[in-house]
């Protein structure tokens, strides 16, 4: 399918979800998503910002798989079945395998000899391939977490707030370490946040959604290469940002 | 990253000595607290001397000529693979049922009475069954003693499987785990502290219903022989092969059982 002359519709992620809601344990019906409708072109950054709670994670969810009950569409990138790569909001490495075998073990077949100390060295995890997940801090787990997502070649990669709850430092050391080696090798990329400022550095397009249920509201491109977004070009973009979305206070 | 690492490295260092000193004082004190018992035994079989309450000495005496004649060691040969046979047999059987029924609702809403059921019909009865309904064979004897434990290893693997984190076999979809990484690196490890408490119960258990079984049915190992000896009303032999199983079985717990556990639970001890 890669060879066929429209690969690069084929490598596009589109997201068409009529409805998706959830029965509640009082028996009501909420609904999450309605009409949810947004594409991803072939190796762009992009980002879902929402309010908290607006179901960017169910969103997620469905993309990954994992949960199928709902009404609608999604077309993955790459061939019939897409290897994604995934951060979760939790590192989710197995406590009970090291660093390197919890990333062996996500590798496909044919992958599973490769050689990851290029990998590993761009994250810094060199001297914690034989480490045990509850040997690491929060940060280096989730940078652990990273290396797996990467270490299979995803077909696109989707990251669930992955730098929640770290400290500012650590979480903006984590950013330019996932830009790097996001860069090497481009991938189609989704992440989740409900961060303005880590959107605007990170991704070529911004996905707004609303409360729930959940519909874009609009989207935000950043032409602009990453490599120029200095602090000013940051803070105008984000003003023009607020411009664009004026309606919604809770997301600065 | 560095300072990560070294502070890290530290501690390692620092817990493998300390575990070490606390596995010799625990191994020095069971070492004591056998002694306290001997010399009390001693005490009192000296106090009230008697046929039917051998002293140590005595009972160390028949166990060495029970060895030399090898009587000894055939009976506890055959009854220790009477209890690895059933062993495995009711850990491998109930581990798949147990998880089978902590995944599925409603086959555990459905299986749940039958559980109920069997795991209070006597030993004795199943035992007896199984000799009338098989015959006087090995097969029976062992399949017995395996379904006596098994409502046991069903009931725990299915606490455990109920314990599972959902989360881990999303990550394994996700990255698309074949279905032996999954058992392997998944589901295993995550069970192994309900499949190490189903095995401790289970070898005391199972041992106990093989020399019942023994007894009933089967014309060698130690429960066989324990009859011969009570007719004979000869205690010193009852205790010796007593001790002598119990010792074996104290022999693979230090030497297998308690290694293998320190092994599988190390990601969880150095985490400390």
């Amino acid at each position: 399918m890669n060879t066929h002359p429209l690969a690069g519709a084929a490598a596009r992620l589109k997201v068409n979800i009529e409805e998706k809601s959830f029965r509640s344990s009082n028996g009501a019906t909420i609904q999450v998503l309605r009409q949810l409708r947004f594409e991803v072109e072939e190796n762009e950054f992009a980002c879902i910002l929402g309010p908290s709670g607006c179901g960017k994670t169910t969103t997620l969810r469905i993309l990954l798989g994992l949960d199928q009950d709902y009404r609608g569409s999604v077309q993955l990138p790459g061939k019939s079945q897409a290897r994604m790569g995934t951060v979760f909001q939790e590192p989710m490495l197995l406590p009970w395998r090291t660093v390197e075998q919890n990333v062996r073990l996500a590798l496909p077949k044919e992958l599973r000899g490769a050689n990851l100390d290029a990998l590993f060295a761009q994250l810094g995890l060199s001297n914690m391939r034989s480490f045990y997940p509850a040997e690491l801090s929060l940060g280096l787990a989730r940078r652990a977490a990273i290396a797996r997502a990467l270490a299979i070649e995803p077909d696109i990669l989707l990251l669930d707030e992955p730098f929640v709850s770290l400290d500012e430092p650590t979480a903006q050391q984590l950013r330019h370490l996932l830009l790097f080696v996001w860069s090497e090798r481009p991938t189609t990329a989704l992440m989740v946040t409900h961060n303005l400022q880590e959107a605007i550095m990170l991704s070529d397009r911004i996905i707004v959604l609303s409360d729930r249920p959940a519909h874009v509201l609009g989207t935000f491109d950043i032409r602009l290469p990453r490599q120029y977004r200095n602090e000013q070009v940051k803070a105008d973009l984000l003003r023009s940002f607020n411009e664009k979305f004026a309606g919604i206070r809770n997301l600065s | 990253m560095g300072p990560v690492a070294t502070e890290t490295g530290q501690t390692l260092n620092n817990s493998e000595p300390a575990d070490g000193v606390r596995r010799w004082n625990s191994s020095l004190m069971i070492v004591l607290s056998f002694a306290v018992l001997l010399v009390a035994w001693h005490v009192a079989a000296t106090l009230w001397p008697s046929r039917s309450f051998p002293a140590p000495l005595l009972v160390l005496q028949t166990f060495l000529s029970e060895t030399a004649s090898g009587d000894l060691p055939y009976h506890l040969a055959i009854t220790l693979w009477r209890v690895a046979a059933a062993f495995f047999l009711a850990m491998i059987i109930g581990s798949v049922i147990g998880v089978l029924l902590g995944s599925h609702r409603r086959a555990d809403q459905f299986f749940n009475p039958w559980l109920i059921l069997f795991l209070n019909i006597p030993a004795l009865v199943i035992i007896v069954l199984a000799y009338i309904w098989f015959g006087l064979n090995e097969a029976a004897a062992i399949g017995a003693v395996a379904v006596n434990k098994i409502p046991n290893v069903v009931v725990t693997m299915r606490e455990g499987t109920r314990a599972l984190d959902a989360r881990y076999a999303e990550m394994a979809k996700v990255y698309r785990f074949g279905a032996l990484d999954q058992l392997r690196h998944v589901l295993l490890p995550q069970l192994q502290p309900f499949i190490a408490a189903a095995s401790r119960s289970g070898v005391s258990l199972i041992w106990k219903i093989v020399l019942v079984v023994e007894l009933l049915g089967r014309s060698n190992g130690i429960g066989f022989q324990i009859n011969l000896f009570f007719q004979l009303f000869d205690v010193a032999a009852i205790l010796a092969y007593t001790l002598a199983f119990v010792a074996v079985m104290l022999f693979i717990e230090l030497v297998v059982v308690q290694p293998l556990e320190h092994t599988s639970t190390r990601w969880r001890r150095r985490a400390a």
